[in-house]
């Protein structure tokens, strides 16, 4: 791989990867059964100049901002490097969200520039709240039809510039990206990461798992996500591996690409895992009885021969039919963003495929642990990064305490958020919001979270605050949403449920009429944005002289008054 | 040439035969994460199911925003 020592900023990293590997191929995307791209690093290249070239001409210049709403494929990764040769700062955001909360963000990073798809862009442009919030100079969208209606935007296919683009180098300690960790509606949470955060992350986590020309990473988390920005973007290009796109997410294909591309690597998040674990079970209970018992008698040897350390071809032996289904050659797999279960790791470890659990946050830069493997462990998030320390704040008798990180790859701030910044970072340290202990040997254990939010087992955090608005306006006296293990601390990252929390005016009743309306307004949500029940409260909710909700003033008082038992399913 | 109703009516068949529940229990403006207990990605699961019946492609995204059967049939429908 390259010295990332050597390089200032993303953009020079990835120009001097191009430059050494022009052969080997950094891109490949699938949909379905079809591959429809495949560049070497010298074709990425050759695309991504003429871009680069288009944006100076455009005014683009260092430090400018360019957002990117895209599902995982070659045009992300060819935009994000013209963006950082021209020396601007890339604002990636999820693809995944409503066209108001992308407006929300767009107009909050202040992005100049816009590249996204079509359908995208559609919602977008179609949406009311686009001339008041959409200020890019420039919009660019890939795959638009022939005869569509590009609403003032350009086709990213023909923005080409001719001649050659000045590349733009940026210091180390200035902005690359904007990332949002949260605050699409209420107050957005732009983590501000340096050049410096990713180069040495990128250090850190190629250290403990290397990649090298020939290595296939299958990249199916967003890339706008911290995560999928570093191991299926910038990891793999400054060793001169190669990442594999899919252009649908469904389990099947997602299966298929495995043996196809006979991948090295992947990062899922639990529920993922989850379903390539049933899918296994499954097809493991439709054996024979005697092939059954076989495959145990199998599955408990490799047990034994694997207990300190990994052993990939003797797995691969034992296990071959097992292993053939995910291509033959995956090496590991990475999962993260939320609890998963141990149950679960220790299910494909013992099948010979290591699962790294890890643990990290936007706000980190991206990992803060990961385990090693040296020995295999489901039941922490491994040891903390190289380079990285971490302390546990006010540890409790049994060493659960808030965990706080050090590292040159947390962020340098939360965009125009001083007071924000302040109450995350403090000293130095990053403030997790994470209940946590370091066992003996190292490794972090979690145990619930300090702060009023949840993450669900696909890795969305979402925060009760940001929610309420879909319930402004119910014909009660006051209403707001938490989480309920923030009500009732349960010392465990499972069961993370949204609670909408209801005082009614004095002598009224939930009716039916009420309740039809919050379950339309709930329903109107994101499905892992739903409140799973309601809990009537009788006393004046806890406000300062501002009118401000007393949060955890509230959340202490239904401690002491109620239970989870209280909450109505909705 | 289906109609709405009809493609409705098959999405609602074919979602009870592939998570296993009575076709009574489904109605066509069902919330069908809430109704069948399902996250998304056994939501695309169920997308394949339907391309394989409808014979169209359907991609990830025509998923987004909708939590319906019905509005799930609109998708459908403006592909057929």
């Amino acid at each position: 791989m390259l010295d990332l020592r050597q390089y200032t900023c993303l953009g020079e990293a990835l120009r001097a990867a191009l430059d050494r590997w022009p052969d080997e191929v950094c891109l490949i995307e699938a949909d379905r059964d079809r591959e429809k791209a495949r560049l070497t690093y010298g074709q990425f290249r050759e695309t991504a100049l003429p871009l680069a070239k288009a944006l100076q001409d455009a005014g683009f210049r260092d430090g400018s901002r360019a957002a990117i709403i895209m599902t995982n494929q070659s045009k992300w990764l060819i935009s994000a490097y013209a963006i950082f040769f021209c020396g601007g700062v890339l604002v990636p955001l999820d693809y995944k969200l409503t066209p108001r909360e992308h407006l929300t963000l767009l107009a909050h990073s202040k992005a100049e520039v816009l590249i996204t798809e079509h359908h995208i862009w559609r919602a977008l442009s179609q949406s009311p709240e686009s001339s008041s919030l959409l200020k890019a100079h420039t919009v660019l969208v890939t795959e638009a039809p022939a005869n569509a209606d590009l609403a003032g935007a350009k086709r990213w296919e023909d923005f080409r510039g001719s001649g050659e683009p000045t590349f733009v180098p940026r210091k180390r300690q200035v902005p690359a990206c904007i990332v949002y960790s949260s605050g699409t509606t209420g107050r957005p949470k732009g983590c501000v990461l340096t050049h410096e955060n990713y180069l040495e992350q990128c250090i850190a986590l190629t250290s403990l798992y290397p990649f090298w020309p020939g290595v296939r990473y299958l990249s199916i988390l967003p890339t706008n996500h911290a995560i999928d920005f570093m191991v299926g973007f910038i990891g793999p290009f400054v060793c001169g591996a190669t990442v594999v796109h899919l252009r649908t997410l469904r389990p099947e294909y997602i299966r298929d690409a495995f043996v196809r591309y006979k991948i090295t690597y992947m990062t899922v998040v639990p529920a993922i895992l989850k379903a390539l674990e049933q899918n296994l079970r499954k097809r493991f209970s439709e054996l024979s009885p005697a092939r059954r018992k076989m495959l145990n008698a199998l599955i408990a040897v490799n047990r034994a021969f694997t207990r300190s350390k990994p052993r990939a071809a003797l797995s691969r032996k034992l296990l071959g039919q097992v292993h053939a289904a995910f291509g033959g050659e995956l090496r590991a797999l990475f999962v993260g963003g939320a609890f998963t279960e141990p149950s679960t790791l220790q299910f494909f470890y013992d099948l010979g495929i290591p699962v790294a659990n890890a643990y990290g946050c936007t706000e980190a830069g991206t990992a803060i642990t990961v385990n090693d493997l040296n020995p295999f462990r489901a039941d922490t998030v491994g040891k903390p990064l190289p380079g990285a320390e971490l302390k546990i704040l006010a540890p409790g008798e049994d060493g659960v305490g808030h965990v706080a990180v050090r590292s040159k790859t947390v962020m340098s701030h939360y965009l125009d958020d001083p007071e924000m910044t302040a109450e995350t970072i403090v000293d130095g340290w990053l403030m997790s919001g994470d209940l946590g202990r370091i066992d003996a040997s190292g490794h972090l254990q979690l145990f619930g979270r300090v702060k009023n939010m949840i993450v669900t087992e696909e890795g969305k955090n979402v925060y009760p605050e940001e929610i309420e608005a879909a319930f402004e306006g119910l014909p009660v006296k006051e209403s707001c949403v938490f989480a309920a293990n923030y009500i009732w601390p349960a010392r465990e990252m499972v069961d993370e449920q949204l609670v909408l929390v209801i005082h009614l005016d004095p002598g009224k009743t939930i009716t039916p009429a009420l309740l039809d309306d919050i379950v339309s307004r709930n329903r109107r949500l994101l499905n892992y944005k739903r409140a799973s029940g309601y809990l009537l409260w009788e006393r004046d909710f806890p406000r300062t002289a501002s009118m401000k909700l007393k949060r955890n003033e509230l959340a202490q008082e239904m401690r002491g008054a109620a239970t989870r038992e209280a909450i109505v399913a909705l | 040439m289906t109609n709405l109703d009809q493609t409705t009516e098959e999405i609602l068949r074919l979602a009870a035969e592939h998570f296993k529940v009575p076709r009574a229990d489904l109605n066509a403006t069902d919330d069908f994460f809430k109704k069948l207990g399902i996250n998304s990605l056994q939501a695309l699961d169920l997308l394949t199911r339907l391309e394989q019946h409808f014979r169209i492609e359907l991609p990830d995204y025509e998923l987004q925003g909708v939590t319906d059967f019905r509005a799930l049939a609109e998708r459908i429908q403006s592909r057929l």
